[in-house]
């Protein structure tokens, strides 16, 4: 590195300022404060007969346990791919010209967003007690090529599916919708000025530009659908925490077992947010800090590429 | 103004061969609510020509160049490229209006380069380059592949296949513009004020690929504000002012000699 600047080489670089940093004693008090009650309330935990150990120890990978976790998952991916797909949907439908369509999605938004999800997962939990009998034929005709009773075709896992995947849908659609207004205008023009149709803007152009806006907050939305699926105990949805209630409404070992159930919950939050920061990774491209790096790799490996296809 | 409305001052005779013209506006007007923006221009653009469009401000050049592959709609009046109604099919005496699928084929013939670039963000400077072939026209990946690179090496960035819009300065961004836009193989370039988000310095890197495109006898309309390059490499201009075309004819006239005093007006403030 020059020490001297070549514009003026006779007066030379000053010494660098080593000045005193203030001191943030503040900073220090509320440390060890802070510490001091954390570790108290750890050890009244620890030395709390109540919190039982051995018993979280012995149900922590119990066969009922284990399968609560994995309907749990399923309940989260089923749900989630439902209310993605759906809100797209419902997305395009409310940013469509169609005044129907428009409308329809509207009220779909209005209704899943304006009632409580117990509510909803309880209504699809008793939907039999509505239909009896579901018919398969034309409506007002007579004609029916088939039907079957209502309880036994939506069981709980179906209704729960039902319950969290049609109310996310509400949710994602306004996620959705905002992420395809961020996307100016110019690229809408820039596309059809190449002669691209409507679907495929949409498509090719905006839907992964607009995904860099989404996929935070449904990355959020993932997250607190997890720990939705909680509320399906209610209709016996067969996940973790139905599970879980059982167990406990026998032996009474509550709090031990709600610990368990915490356990399981944070765990699968914190291997998801692990995800989200790959998709994030993967649509924030074109976007990120390090891209310059990125770019001369890309071009080394197509430069390789090409060497090994004239050397064939 | 020194015509009235809706009358364009000059024809616009800059004699071509006996061919038949690659744009032809006829009587276009186009009014954004209660605005009119175009009040009936007439205008001719020969194959391979390079005609530039000047004016001020809201005086209409944009927007005639918007409407010319229809991202605008316009009101009334004939617009035709390359002998086809843009817009609008023809059946006896009434207009119908294309669906997007037609007028998205119409525009495939039509390459545009804009003000603020467009770049897709989200694709490297090659994959924009080879969206619309390998999408629209389905080219294979590899065939568009080379024509995509051939196209970025001649508009002088064969070292930048791999960069993202972001990584690049703005003379670099319209230069991919342009070879995006050269990658669908028009008959017809439309350039919208190219250079006038650039920075002074990134300015020429931008004209010099105009130029050539030109002696290469591609067929361009050009708004900007470069009179230098309309002097230099433009077949015919035509100046634009309230909606109509105030003056138009060869560069060697219309910017040296104008006859009408609202040119004159208007050259004296961008030569100052």
């Amino acid at each position: 590195m020059a020490t001297v600047s070549q514009a003026a080489p006779s007066v030379g670089r000053p010494p660098r300022i080593e000045a005193i940093p203030i001191r943030h004693w503040g900073r220090w008090i509320s440390a060890v404060v802070i510490l001091f009650v954390a570790f108290a309330m750890l050890w009244s935990l620890w030395h709390n007969p109540n919190v039982d150990i051995s018993t979280i120890r012995h149900n922590l990978f119990a066969p009922y346990v284990l399968r609560g976790v994995v309907v749990t998952i399923e309940l989260t991916i089923i749900a989630m791919v439902i209310g993605l797909v759906g809100g797209v949907l419902l997305a395009v439908m409310r940013l469509s010209p169609n005044p129907v369509l428009k409308t329809v999605a509207w009220a779909y938004i209005w209704f899943f967003r304006g009632t409580p999800i117990l509510v909803q997962i309880l209504f699809w939990g008793f939907v039999g007690a509505l239909y009896k009998n579901i018919f398969v034929g034309l409506p007002f005709t007579g004609i029916v090529f088939g039907h079957a009773s209502t309880s036994r075709l939506i069981g709980a896992f179906t209704a729960a599916i039902l319950a969290l995947g049609l109310n996310e849908a509400a949710y994602a659609a306004e996620l959705v919708r905002a992420g395809i207004i961020s996307v100016d205008r110019g690229q809408y023009e820039a596309a059809h000025s190449l002669g691209m149709s409507g679907g495929l803007t949409m498509r090719l152009i905006v839907l992964p530009q607009a995904m860099r806006v989404i996929i935070p907050p449904m990355g959020n939305e993932t997250i607190s659908m997890l720990k939705t699926t909680a509320l399906v105990s209610v209709i016996s949805g067969t996940d973790l925490m139905t599970n879980i209630q059982l167990a406990y409404s026998q032996n009474f070992k509550t709090i031990p077992l709600l610990l368990v159930a915490s356990i399981w919950y944070l765990a699968m939050t914190s291997v998801m947010s692990v995800g989200q920061y790959y998709l994030e990774r993967h649509f924030g491209r074109g976007f990120g800090q390090r891209e310059g790096e990125a770019a001369e790799k890309r071009a080394e490996r197509r430069d390789t590429k090409r060497a090994a296809a004239n050397h064939v | 103004m020194s015509n009235p409305e809706g009358q364009p001052a000059t024809p616009a005779p800059i004699a071509p061969a006996s061919e038949a013209p690659m744009v032809r506006a006829e009587q276009v007007w186009k009014s954004f609510g209660n605005l009119d923006v175009l009040k009936g221009v007439d205008l001719t653009v020969y194959p391979r020509q390079t005609f530039v469009l000047l004016g001020p401000s809201g005086g209409g050049k944009s927007t005639l160049l918007r409407c010319i592959n229809h991202l605008e709609q316009i009101d009334a009046g004939r617009l035709y490229v390359d002998g086809d109604l843009m817009g609008y099919r023809e059946h006896g005496d009434k207009l119908h209006e294309m669906r997007l699928k037609d007028v998205a084929r119409q525009r495939a013939k039509i390459g545009m380069v804009f003000q603020r670039f467009n770049l897709f963000p989200h694709m490297t400077a090659i994959q924009n380059v080879m969206a619309a072939p390998t999408h629209v026209h389905h080219e294979s990946k590899g065939e568009a592949e080379k024509e995509a690179e051939r196209l970025l090496a001649q508009v002088g960035l064969a070292d930048k296949l791999e960069y993202y819009p972001a990584q690049l300065s703005g003379g670099q961004q319209q230069r991919v513009a342009i070879a995006r836009a050269l990658a669908m193989h028009p008959k017809l370039m439309l350039f919208d004020e190219p250079t006038s988000a650039l920075d002074p310095e990134l300015v020429g890197e931008v004209l010099d690929v105009m130029k050539n495109l030109a002696l290469g006898g591609m067929t361009m309309i050009v708004v900007t504000h470069e009179i230098g390059f309309a002097k230099e490499v433009a077949d015919g201009v035509a100046l634009l002012d309230g909606g109509v075309v105030v003056e138009s004819g060869p560069p060697g006239e219309c910017l040296v000699n104008p006859k009408e005093e609202r040119t004159k007006l208007f050259l004296s403030k961008v030569l100052a």
